[in-house]
């Protein structure tokens, strides 16, 4: 970087706690770990083409107490991502983004994952018991 | 520094835009709408198959409605994949040739990835 002299802007930690900061990066870390994620698909849609044997590792796997914990923190990643990514696509229309709206369609986004994916794993585990 | 002794507004001047720069931006958003209903129905599908056994996932896969749109989420979930993993290398990575090499790592692995997903769902839905 050039040797300005010129004030650098304010590090971080000179800001007060706002969940637009939250949302903003979670955004990039939830498409990260989602194209991660994608490589996961693959891998079962592979094993299936490969045979019962194959198909039968992969559901090990992901049915492991590991696996488990990967795959509903996965579909938390989900939803995050898809809620925010939805709010994205309507602020680049140009709508929301007066401050109060702004933050409570971050926190909409974070709400809305976490009830999703409880609604997705309730529904799973239920019919694990059923 | 600047060897050429001209300043770097009169280097710019007249070369233009690159002219690219709407493309990316507007695929990102489109592939990201085609994503939220190719995901939301591949959610449904996945929970529906949650505890099925293997003749039943292969039989769904095969289903040709089912592996038309799987095909078009491995296609489209990918390209939206590359297109986001491609702004984060170039904000974060500073050493050139390391941001040069993520970039084409990640295009070869989208681009196999693809290919497997691809090549996986037809062998199912052609039945070999």
């Amino acid at each position: 970087m050039a040797q300005t002299g010129r004030p650098l802007s304010p590090h971080l930690q000179v800001y007060k706690w706002q969940v637009q900061m939250v949302s903003s990066i979670l955004h990039r870390v939830t498409g990260i770990l989602n194209a991660v994620g994608s490589l996961i698909i693959v891998w079962g849609l592979a094993s299936i083409a490969a045979g019962p044997e194959a198909f039968g590792t992969f559901t090990s796997v992901a049915g492991s107490p590991f696996g488990t914990v990967v795959m509903v923190g996965w579909t938390l990643n989900f939803f995050y991502h898809l809620c925010n990514g939805i709010r994205h696509l309507v602020q680049d229309t140009g709508a929301g983004y007066a401050i109060e709206s702004f933050v409570r369609s971050s926190w909409l986004s974070i709400v809305g994952a976490i009830v999703l994916t409880a609604l997705v794993w309730g529904y799973v585990l239920l019919g694990a018991q059923a | 520094m600047n060897k050429d002794l001209r300043n770097p507004l009169a280097r710019a001047r007249g070369l233009g835009s690159a002219k690219e720069g709407v493309s990316h931006w507007m695929l990102q958003r489109v592939t990201a709408l085609g994503l939220i209903f190719l995901t939301l129905w591949f959610v449904v599908t996945v929970v529906s198959l949650a505890h099925a056994d293997f003749g039943t996932a292969r039989a769904t896969l095969a289903k040709p409605w089912n592996a038309v749109l799987l095909i078009a989420l491995i296609i489209t979930m990918f390209r939206h994949a590359v297109l986001g993993l491609q702004v984060v290398i170039e904000d974060y990575v500073h050493t050139r040739w390391l941001e040069v090499a993520s970039l084409v790592v990640i295009k070869f692995i989208a681009v196999l990835a693809t290919l497997t997903g691809v090549l996986a769902v037809l062998r199912v839905a052609l039945g070999s």
